[in-house]
């Protein structure tokens, strides 16, 4: 019985003094029906009035993003009685994908049922697979190409009626195709899960905005860091001095070079595996360029085996140039920087056999690599060459460390360029990058302490107040690094 | 203008890409320069290619030390090239059975999947396997308690490697459960979640910088070296 | 090294595996997916790293299937194409073979570009994988239908063998949607090496990570377990007990590498002190 028949029926019980359970009786029986229907009253009365649909329900298009996110407003029913409405939840139409697939789930539900019916009846398997795609093709059919459809919606949002302050709620909806229009509707939801839903609004499309509002916060970051680098590379340009403390792997260089003269023996060099995209690629070669200068002044001999056709040109005008600032240019030669392969293994097995045979004095590898890293350390160290190793991947260094004579870790091998130039400019870079270190030290530090205190604050039950202080510079922190 | 050119060509596609990231409408120049870069190095294997040919039979020619092996590298790159383009072998594909050529160049039963099959996958995972003979001497050589620090390093190694196996398990495992703790596969991944994890995000956080600092150096033309400029 | 490699193997030696919290978080994160979930299985590696990294991906197929999950089979390694031919040849077509391709299970193969392909695919998923490997357009896939971007998957399951991988999945795909209401769970399989790499992202970015070939078999434990609570009394194959055996000759190998190091730490401090006296 519908919750408007009951109250009407309730309410007439009342007037009447009659109930509809039973008719005009003796007064026992009707003093019994009285009781019923008074405590059926009781229990009617308890039960929410039915939820008025929301209205007024308007969209807008929220700013500063991609377009995935729109704005739903609508107006709380002004007469709606108090406690009748428990949630309001906000529905969108689907796409035709969404309805197509919906379908199918469909199609595929009365498949199954209709194929177990068929199969318990004893049908056989192949008539009964017939059968039952037949049925299912009927029962759900695909609309005729034009033909208007059924919206279908999917709920997306759920405000409780108690957070709507005012007389007017939002919500955002996100995640939404920027190249597709949709229709919104929110459904008043009463505590008995009853609902009343509002018209369907226009057609409405995300636009993206001009600017992602969200990543505010990591622009700042970027624009810091790279202001302090750009402020120390102009106050070195300003004549001011700038010391950075001693690499020994860099240092060491010279020592390296100068020991393949001596002996007779080639240098190699191997700025990584990656390509020209990997930074740590790109920073290889203009190590490379530093060392093969150095090369080119020793009047010793380089070889750099690449394992990408871009880095093998890349890398030869990089040495080429190197010998032409040395004044060797006639030393040059294009073939010792040559490729090899793509494939990992290959490229290393043909390192490894060169190493062997040819039994360079000085293994350069700086740039980016991975399991063969080992392989090459190893084999380097076994023909007793002098090895001195850079990289960026964490998950290398440890075999690097544990196999060459110097290694250069994370952010020393980046600064290694720099370093080598010897040029103002490019100190003053590194500099600035330390601004950043200092910055993220700080973050830490300060990070650590609120959370520390908060836990404190937590487990002792006093100093709330500096408690919720650190709690909330914790969450302003963590929303500004991780926007 | 030689060097002029590539510094603006790599100046507006890096500021492109940084943009991108903030700028909506500007979003898909970002997977536009990716695309570009991917053409570049399909272009660039012909080079690659042209350098591979010329090397060894410069060397095949002038019988260099080694010049078995430049035959051996020719015949192979050219069988392989000539089987993967001419489609050797391939047998016709599910959709069209009729159609000699339908089947995808890496089909089951073609010239270039028994290529890849039996010579290229069992090499290189022999070639991976070869790690563990050289774990073995790096182990051996290197893992000296000469200080306070290495032995520090010689005995997280013990652990790790003892905690990562069933050794672990049967040597530490009859630990009361008030110290199951110390029971060595329990810690060893205390050891890979705290101390590793705090290592690992202090270098993580100075390779960001100093992919950064690299990057713009090479962004606004500082650092010119790659591009043979010679500054 | 080669007879501590050999013996546990000739031997057929297998020692129990007792699976750790990591393990379980990882099997937790699938095996409570909501039925009929779709998952992206991304398998980047390749031969080289199919001795470590082909049991847990064995695993994980399995494991989707059996939950009756919807699997989206994907590499950006191009020698992955043949590790994903390879698994879903021996754990799908083997074992599930109700299993209906293009319906229950679709195969988009190799795509080149590395992270282009991850942000992508972020934003346009068909887009950036146009066609499944029989070269039929994902158009007239149906399982494709509710495929947009990655966020209308419920999981993403990596295995990864280095660049690009789990470290890129977790940093262009992941963790921009860490946020939102409906994050995109991973779970990430990759070699020992690389482990240490993904720690400081678990458990805040990933919801599970599969180390080496020990968090394989600890994995392989936990399904077995379940299929077990499935089928009683059905038999193991030999395929998915593959990590169990390949921890025998790890572990008498990582005892070896242990006594190498007491025996070289031995001869040092002898030589030492012999250096010391002399």
């Amino acid at each position: 019985m519908s919750t408007e028949r009951t109250t009407h029926l309730a309410r007439n019980a009342l007037t009447t003094g009659r109930s509809w359970t039973a008719r005009a009786a003796p007064l026992r029986r009707w003093r019994g029906a009285a009781v019923a229907s008074a405590a059926l009253t009781l229990a009617v009365s308890a039960i929410a009035a039915p939820p008025l649909p929301p209205q007024d329900v308007r969209v807008f298009d929220v700013p500063l993003d991609a377009g995935g996110a729109i704005g739903v407003k609508w107006t709380v029913p002004v007469d709606a009685p108090a406690g009748s409405i428990a949630t309001f939840v906000i529905r969108r139409s689907m796409t035709d994908a969404e309805r197509s697939s919906n379908r199918l789930d469909q199609r595929k539900t009365a498949y199954e049922t209709e194929l177990a019916r068929l199969t318990a009846e004893g049908v056989a398997p192949e008539s009964a697979k017939t059968q039952a795609t037949m049925f299912a093709q009927q029962k759900v059919p695909t609309p005729a190409e034009g033909a208007a459809q059924e919206p279908g919606w999917i709920d997306v949002s759920e405000v409780p009626a108690s957070a709507v302050a005012g007389s007017d709620g939002v919500a955002l909806v996100k995640g939404l195709d920027p190249e597709q229009s949709f229709q919104f509707l929110v459904v008043s939801r009463g505590p008995d899960g009853s609902g009343a839903a509002s018209a369907p609004t226009a057609q409405v499309r995300g636009a993206p905005g001009l600017f992602m509002g969200k990543r505010s916060f990591l622009l700042g970051w970027i624009i810091f860091i790279c202001g302090a680098v750009i402020a120390y590379i102009l106050l070195a340009r300003s004549g001011r001095p700038m010391k950075i403390r001693r690499i020994a792997a860099l240092e060491a260089v010279d020592e390296a070079v100068g020991r393949a003269t001596e002996m007779g023996r080639p240098v190699l060099f191997i700025p990584g595996i990656q390509d020209m995209d990997n930074v740590q690629t790109i920073a290889g070669i203009t190590v490379l360029a530093r060392v093969a200068k150095t090369v080119a002044e020793y009047d010793a001999t380089i070889e750099v085996p690449t394992a990408r056709s871009l880095a093998m040109q890349a890398a030869r005008e990089a040495v080429q140039a190197s010998y032409m600032q040395a004044g060797r240019s006639e030393s040059f030669n294009p073939d010792a920087i040559s490729y090899i392969t793509d494939e990992q293994f290959g490229f290393v097995a043909y390192v490894g056999g060169r190493m062997v045979r040819e039994k360079p004095a000085a293994c350069f590898y700086m740039g980016c690599f991975y399991a063969e890293s080992l392989i090459l350390a190893e084999t380097g160290n076994s023909i007793g060459a002098i090895q001195i190793a850079g990289t960026a991947e964490s998950s290398q260094l440890p075999f690097f460390v544990a196999a060459c004579d110097y290694t250069l870790i994370g952010e020393e091998f980046f600064a290694a360029s720099a370093y080598l130039s010897g040029e103002p400019d490019q100190i003053g870079s590194i500099k600035g990058q330390d601004i950043g270190k200092a910055l993220a030290i700080a973050v830490v530090i300060v990070a650590s302490v609120c959370l520390a205190v908060a836990a404190v604050v937590e487990a002792s039950g006093s100093g709330i107040a500096i408690g919720i202080a650190a709690e909330s510079v914790v969450a302003f922190l963590r929303m500004a690094l991780t926007s | 203008m030689k060097r002029l050119i590539p510094l603006w060509i790599a100046a507006i596609a890096g500021f492109t890409v940084i943009a991108s990231n903030f700028i909506p409408p500007a979003m898909g120049m970002s997977d536009l320069v990716t695309e570009m870069f991917s053409v570049l190095a399909a272009v660039a294997y012909v080079l690659g290619a042209a350098s591979i040919a010329k090397v060894h039979l410069s060397k095949l020619s002038a019988r260099r030390p080694g010049w078995g092996y430049s035959i051996v590298t020719l015949f192979c790159f050219t069988a392989t090239l000539v089987v993967g383009l001419l489609k050797v072998a391939v047998p016709p594909g599910p959709r069209s059975p009729d159609l000699a050529f339908s089947g995808s160049y890496s089909e089951p039963g073609g010239a270039l999947w028994w290529i890849y099959e039996y010579a290229i996958s069992p090499i290189t995972a022999t070639l991976f396997a070869l790690l563990a003979f050289y774990v073995a001497s790096a182990a051996f050589r290197a893992f000296r308690a000469k200080n306070l620090e290495a032995a520090l390093l010689l005995g997280t190694a013990f652990i790790i490697l003892l905690g990562r196996t069933a050794a672990g398990g049967y040597l530490t495992g009859w630990f009361p459960e008030e110290i199951s703790g110390l029971r060595l596969e329990n810690f060893s991944i205390y050891i890979m979640q705290v101390f590793n994890t705090a290592g690992n995000r202090a270098i993580i956080i100075g390779i960001a910088l100093g992919v950064a600092a690299t990057s713009l150096r090479i962004l606004l033309g500082i650092d010119r070296s790659y591009l043979g400029s010679g500054d | 090294m080669g007879l501590a490699v050999a013996v546990p193997i000739l031997l057929q030696s297998r020692f129990p595996e007792k699976p750790t919290a990591i393990a379980k978080h990882a099997f937790d994160t699938i095996n409570d997916l909501p039925d009929g979930s779709r998952v992206l299985l991304a398998f980047d590696f390749d031969p080289a790293s199919e001795p470590e990294l082909g049991p847990m991906a064995s695993s994980l197929t399995r494991h989707a299937a059996m939950r009756g999950y919807k699997m989206y089979f994907i590499t950006l390694w191009p020698f992955g194409t043949q590790m994903l031919t390879d698994k879903i040849r021996e754990v799908i077509l083997a074992d599930f073979p109700q299993l209906v391709e293009g319906t229950d299970w679709v195969n988009l193969g190799f795509q080149a570009g590395n992270e282009a392909i991850m942000t992508q695919a972020k934003s346009d998923f068909k887009r950036t994988f146009p066609r499944d490997v029989r070269g039929i357009a994902v158009a007239q896939i149906p399982m494709m239908d509710e495929i947009r971007t990655t966020r209308d998957f419920a999981c993403l399951i990596a295995v990864s063998a280095g660049y690009p991988g789990g470290k890129e999945w977790v940093q262009y795909v992941v963790t921009p949607e860490r946020g939102s209401a409906t994050p995109l769970k991973a779970v990430v399989g990759c070699t020992g090496v690389q482990t240490p790499q993904l720690f400081p992202y678990y458990p805040g970015q990933l919801d599970g990570l599969i180390g080496a070939i020990k968090g394989a078999a600890e994995y392989e434990t936990l399904v077995n377990a379940e299929a077990e609570r499935r089928t009683p009394g059905a038999p193991v194959p030999a395929k998915y007990l593959e990590a169990v055996r390949r921890m025998g000759p790890q572990m008498v190998a990582h005892v070896l590498m242990v006594s190498l190091i007491v025996l070289g730490n031995v001869i040092y401090f002898v030589g030492r002190r012999r250096g010391v006296n002399a």
